[in-house]
This record gives structure tokens, C-alpha cells and sequence, in this order.
């Protein structure tokens, strides 16, 4: 989580003041990404909002990119851990609009992604870091960084290589 | 995950299910004129996600493999996105629709039904379908059907990201060896016939003009794009008279029956199965 209060942080993570709307929101923060298991999915801005209807919550989620499988599993454990959390029957919708962006991941979640092994994305706009600075590499941090394949594990991520360390590695696509 | 923890149906109250059966607050449901419509463009992402597919495992190397089926998975959530909205019309669900329609019920244009043949023409029809999708959805984000506008804004920055895909192999092909080159004029040619196609009239847009694209207007943006990446490989426009086309009516090339028969056999196998 990110103490910043920014009109990104606002949009990214619009968690609930208070109320039940607040815990339903603390308990689907737990769930983590299982591509990414490292990050939760408020760490990467998949959770979108809670509600209450008619006494059973709803919570919405957005997927990162529009086939990413890793919505259904998502969807499974939030609802499984808001049971044993004591809120049963809860529906989770997906939505679309606004688009995901990787501008929502919290400062916590670039970290943990680096120390995963994982170089996280720059901004893409708004922040102090331009783009095309190069990517990082998350073992020995050499900007002395190329890009290997556009496309690599998951729909996410590519696939780099450091020209220093020599060692390949996973960066987070800008998105 | 899911072995983990029940699947959310076997957790469903019965109020819960009701909830479902009839939401209040869920995404709206598509009138029958833009259902229409978004199960032609949905049509479209399917069977050019089918095709792209197929060559995971075969591509002529591991990178590729996985562009190109993380291509066809991008592809087929524009798919799902457009056909589960075009079904909420017809209370039919994304499977219904994908796997229980038969070959002339499906409305996609015929170059997404195209043959992959080799490398070079599967990107041959990855640089024109990616600028084809791109100067789409760019328009389409705009729709009055907010629906349409969101799957659209979302599916943007991945088709982008697809024709850069597509822009950097047909230069590296079409400049690289001889044979290379060879083979990406082959698969230009291959392609071309199809390309006018994308840009003529479609019934179900002109009926639903606000929340539609009209696919004439997207000629010039996409000539905008195509044209200079040709230039840049130095390939010539090949000179091919167009085919006769007809996939928003129905008509498709021989190449379709075969895709559809090894989608949907599973399905229609064993109906009602989940994976």
C-alpha cells in the first residue's frame, strides 16, 4: 500500500472510508495476482471498488490486459476469502472501463516486483521518470539492459536480458 | 486455485442466484441491433484468435510461440468481451455463441479466417488485421454504447502493441535475406485480396450508427498507418483485384468450415462441459 495521497493513488486504490464496504475492501486486498504472487490486486490496481447490495457484498475487479486468465482465479479466491472472512454469497464483477494502466501499481508493488526479479514498469505519464530511460536489472542493477522478445511469460510481461550480468529477466510492461 | 477453495457457484445462495438470474446492477444488456453488430467484430477476434493459436509450439521460435499466443489470448478477450455483451441481447452465453453456431451464422469478415500458411503471411495478416483493429477501436472507444466504448478503450493499447509486433517482423522479413523477402511479398499477396473487405459496407453498423463504426471511414486512418511500414520495408502495394467478400452476410471462404469444426468438437461433444 502506498501512503501517498495522489489523485493517482485516488483512482488506483479507491478504498472505502469505513463501514463494512472497508473490511469486504481490507479482506479482497489479500488476495494476490497468481502470475504474479508477489503482488496483491490492490498492489497492481485489479481491485476497483465495493459495494454492499442488499446486504451481500460485490466487488469489482478490472483485468490487466483483456484475455489475462488469471481473472477466474481472481475471482474464485476473493470470494473464497471473503467466506471465511464471514461475508458469504459475495458476486464479483468485472469491469472495464477505466482501462487498467500500470500507472495504478503502488509504489510497494514496484518494489516487491524488483525484488522478485521482476523489473517493474515505468510511468507512463504524470510521473518524474520519463520513458525510454531503459529497464533496470533487477539482479545487479545495470541500466545496460535489451530487450530479448516483446512478449514473455504472461500477457504482461517481456522478456530482457542485462548486458552487464548477462542475465535474463522478466520486466513489466509498461501498459 | 481452484483446487484450493470451491468454485463461487458452489457457494451461491439461493438469493445470490436469483441475484444473478436477474441483476440489478450488472453490466447492461445489448439491445438487438448492437448485438448485431458486436457479434460480427467479436466473430472477427475469435477466428483470428483460433488461427493465431495453432501456431504455439510451431512458430519458428520460442519467442514467437509465445507472441503469438499471447497475441491470440489478447485477441479472444476481445473476443469474450464482444460476444458475451452481443449474447446479453439473446440471453446466450460466449460458449452458446462461439461453439453452437454453425459456419454461415458466423459474421466475420473472410481475412480473419485466412490460412496461417508460413510465418511470413501469418504477419502479412497480423499487419493488416493489428492497423485494421488499431484505427478500429480507436474510433470505437467513442461509441454512445458504453460498453462497446469500454472493451474498445481497453482492446487499444493491445492491438498497438500487436502492430508494432507486426511492423518490426515484416521489416525484418521483407530486408533481411532474399528468401525472407521472397516469402513476405508471398505472404502480402496472399493477403491483399481480403483487405478491402474490412472497409465495406456492414448492415449491422449502419443500424446502429451512434454506437457503431462505419467501416468505410476507417480506410484513411488505415491507409495512414499501413502504407509508410510497406514504404519503410520497401514493399510494393500489390496490384490484386479484391475478392467478392460477404463475411457480415455469412459467406465465407472454404477455409472457415475446418477452423470450426476443430473449435467447436469438444463442445458439441460433450455439451455443457467446462474447462
Amino acid at each position: 500500500m502506498s501512503a501517498v495521497d495522489s489523485p493517482v493513488e485516488r483512482v488506483a486504490r479507491p478504498r472505502p472510508e469505513a463501514g463494512p464496504e472497508r473490511a469486504v475492501w481490507d479482506a479482497a486486498a489479500t488476495v494476490t495476482d497468481p502470475e504474479v504472487p508477489v503482488l496483491t490486486i490492490e498492489d497492481l490496481g485489479v481491485l476497483r471498488g465495493v459495494r454492499i447490495v442488499d446486504g451481500s457484498p460485490v466487488v469489482d475487479i478490472t483485468p490487466t490486459y483483456s484475455g489475462c486468465p488469471a481473472v477466474d482465479a481472481i475471482r474464485d479466491d476473493i470470494v473464497a476469502v471473503l467466506r471465511e472472512r464471514g461475508f458469504p454469497g459475495a458476486r464479483v464483477d468485472v469491469v472495464l472501463s477505466p482501462a487498467w494502466t500500470t500507472d495504478w501499481m503502488s509504489d510497494a508493488g514496484r518494489r516487491k516486483l524488483m525484488e522478485h526479479g521482476i523489473a517493474p514498469p515505468g510511468r507512463r505519464a504524470g510521473g518524474v521518470v520519463a520513458l525510454g530511460l531503459g529497464v533496470r536489472c533487477p539482479r545487479c542493477g545495470s541500466l545496460h539492459t535489451r530487450e530479448l522478445a516483446r512478449f514473455g511469460s504472461t500477457s504482461c510481461k517481456a522478456l530482457y536480458v542485462c548486458q552487464r550480468c548477462r542475465e535474463p529477466f522478466d520486466h513489466f510492461k509498461e501498459h | 486455485m481452484q483446487n484450493q477453495h470451491q468454485s463461487p457457484s458452489a457457494v451461491l445462495t439461493p438469493e445470490a442466484i436469483a441475484a444473478r438470474v436477474a441483476p440489478q446492477d450488472s453490466p447492461a444488456r445489448a439491445t438487438d441491433d448492437v448485438a448485431r453488430y458486436a457479434l460480427g467484430l467479436g466473430d472477427d477476434a475469435l477466428v483470428l484468435a483460433q488461427r493465431l493459436g495453432s501456431w504455439i509450439a510451431a512458430a519458428p521460435e520460442l519467442e514467437e510461440d509465445v507472441a503469438l499466443g499471447n497475441i491470440a489470448l489478447d485477441t479472444l478477450g476481445h473476443a469474450r468481451g464482444l460476444l458475451t455483451y452481443a449474447g446479453s441481447a439473446w440471453d446466450q452465453t460466449e460458449d452458446d455463441l462461439a461453439y453452437f453456431r454453425d459456419e454461415a451464422d458466423f459474421r466475420c469478415r473472410q481475412i480473419f479466417e485466412r490460412p496461417n500458411g508460413d510465418f511470413a503471411c501469418t504477419i502479412a495478416r497480423q499487419l493488416v488485421v493489428s492497423a485494421y483493429f488499431t484505427v478500429l477501436y480507436r474510433r470505437l472507444a467513442d461509441s454512445a454504447d458504453p460498453t462497446l466504448a469500454a472493451i474498445a478503450a481497453k482492446a487499444v493499447k493491445e492491438v498497438e502493441y500487436h502492430l508494432d509486433h507486426a511492423t518490426l517482423w515484416t521489416v525484418r522479413l521483407a530486408l533481411g535475406t532474399e528468401e525472407s523477402r521472397r516469402r513476405m511479398i508471398a505472404g502480402l499477396e496472399a493477403i491483399w485480396p481480403f483487405v478491402d473487405e474490412l472497409f465495406a459496407a456492414d448492415p449491422a453498423a449502419d443500424a446502429v450508427p451512434a454506437a457503431a463504426v462505419a467501416p468505410a471511414g476507417l480506410r484513411e486512418p488505415f491507409d495512414a498507418l499501413l502504407l509508410p511500414v510497406l514504404d519503410q520495408a520497401e514493399l510494393p502495394v500489390p496490384g490484386i483485384a479484391a475478392v467478392r467478400g460477404g463475411g457480415r452476410l455469412g459467406v465465407h471462404s472454404e477455409a472457415l468450415g475446418p477452423l470450426l469444426a476443430e473449435m467447436q468438437v469438444l463442445a458439441r461433444r460433450h455439451p455443457g462441459a467446462v474447462w
